[in-house]
């Protein structure tokens, strides 16, 4: 298909979403990410039954968090597609991509920075 | 066990704002199996404070420690040698290990990062309720297992009140009515035997209390 998609998304393969943990989410903003998305099974179509559906508690979870303390909980998303949907993969991060440019960067990137 | 629930993150942070060098520390017993003062739960709250002071532009030490218990004196020793390091330290333990690290290193101010509920049972994950109310003196011998002290809302101790309605408690709708277990139970009989009147003094009435066994002292 050779579909493009942006060149700034980092993918970290994981068996499945239900490995997805919140302090997963979190590690990766305080390390700098500007969003960190979950692509998961459409929901009813988990192999593990649930993984998806735990993936996306714990995302809102993580952007309960991330309102909490002033980093802005849209910055992390859940997503679901079946395997088979490429051109929705792409989308997915198009759109990631653009609501990340609209908020800015991370301002734990930027702080960190500043502190250095 | 005894079951807790997480703290709002809002509220921890207006207790440590002022601090700069706090430790989280969490316990390995009943908080890490509610899920609400684990390993995992200092991980997250230790994580959020992180990057919660780093966006004030404040550079704040925040680490993370979970020992075995925080109700005995050897455990909270192996932090002896690092608690010089802290100027706060938030316990997600239950309320007596927040007691008795307070108690033991007096000098440093510590918060409660849980909310200490009741003792209860898993009923399945993410579900726990409340058991036993630690009167001093079980009588669940003679209420076929299930305690009214801790699930009848009013703590009658001779059949059930009146209210409860379709199985449920009249004070709580959710919340099934304990005498009308009892009934399920078809335990009826045990409630002919008349008993003597309960001594609440082993109950909080008497004031805090102790077990003393001189047997096992050293
Ligand atoms: S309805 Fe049942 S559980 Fe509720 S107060 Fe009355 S006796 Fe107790």
């Amino acid at each position: 298909m050779r579909l493009q998609y942006p060149p700034d998304i980092k993918i970290i393969l994981v068996p499945c979403t239900g490995k997805v943990d919140v302090l997963h989410i979190l590690h990766a903003f305080e390390k700098g990410a500007d969003g960190v998305y979950a692509v998961g099974c459409m929901e009813g179509d988990c192999h593990y039954n649930s993984g998806n559906l735990r993936a996306r508690k714990r995302v809102e979870q993580a952007q309960k968090i991330l309102d909490t303390i002033g980093i802005g909980g849209e910055r992390a998303q859940m997503y679901n597609l079946s395997s088979s949907e490429g051109p929705r993969f792409a989308q997915f991060a198009v759109e990631m991509e653009e609501r990340i440019r609209k908020l800015g960067p991370n301002p734990i990137k930027l702080a960190k920075k500043k502190a250095a | 066990m005894i079951v807790a629930d997480r703290k709002p993150i809002e509220e921890i942070i207006e207790e440590v704002k002022n601090h700069e060098k706090i430790l989280i520390l969490g316990c390995n017993e009943c908080v890490t199996v509610c899920e609400a003062g684990g390993k995992k739960e200092v991980g997250v709250l230790a994580s959020a404070l992180r990057m919660y002071f780093l966006n004030q532009g404040r550079e704040v030490k925040v680490d993370e420690k979970t020992l075995e218990r925080q109700c005995d004196h050897e455990y909270l020793e192996e932090i002896r040698d690092v608690m010089d390091q802290y100027d706060a330290v938030v316990s997600l333990a239950c309320g007596v290990g927040v007691q008795f690290m307070a108690e033991k290193y007096h000098e440093c101010p510590i918060y409660p990062g849980v909310d200490t509920c009741f003792l209860g049972a898993t009923e399945k994950r993410g579900l726990w309720t409340e058991r036993c109310q630690a009167c001093g003196q079980c009588i669940l011998a003679r209420t076929g297992g299930i305690c009214p002290v801790s699930r009848c809302a009013k703590r009658i101790l001779n059949g059930p009140c009146g209210g409860s309605a379709k199985g449920k408690c009249e004070i709580n709708k959710e919340i099934d009515c304990a005498w009308e277990l009892l009934k399920a139970l078809d335990k009826l009989d045990d409630y002919e035997k008349i008993d003597s009147i309960k001594d609440w003094s082993t109950d909080r009435a008497g004031g805090p209390r102790k077990v003393v066994r001189e047997d096992v002292q050293e």
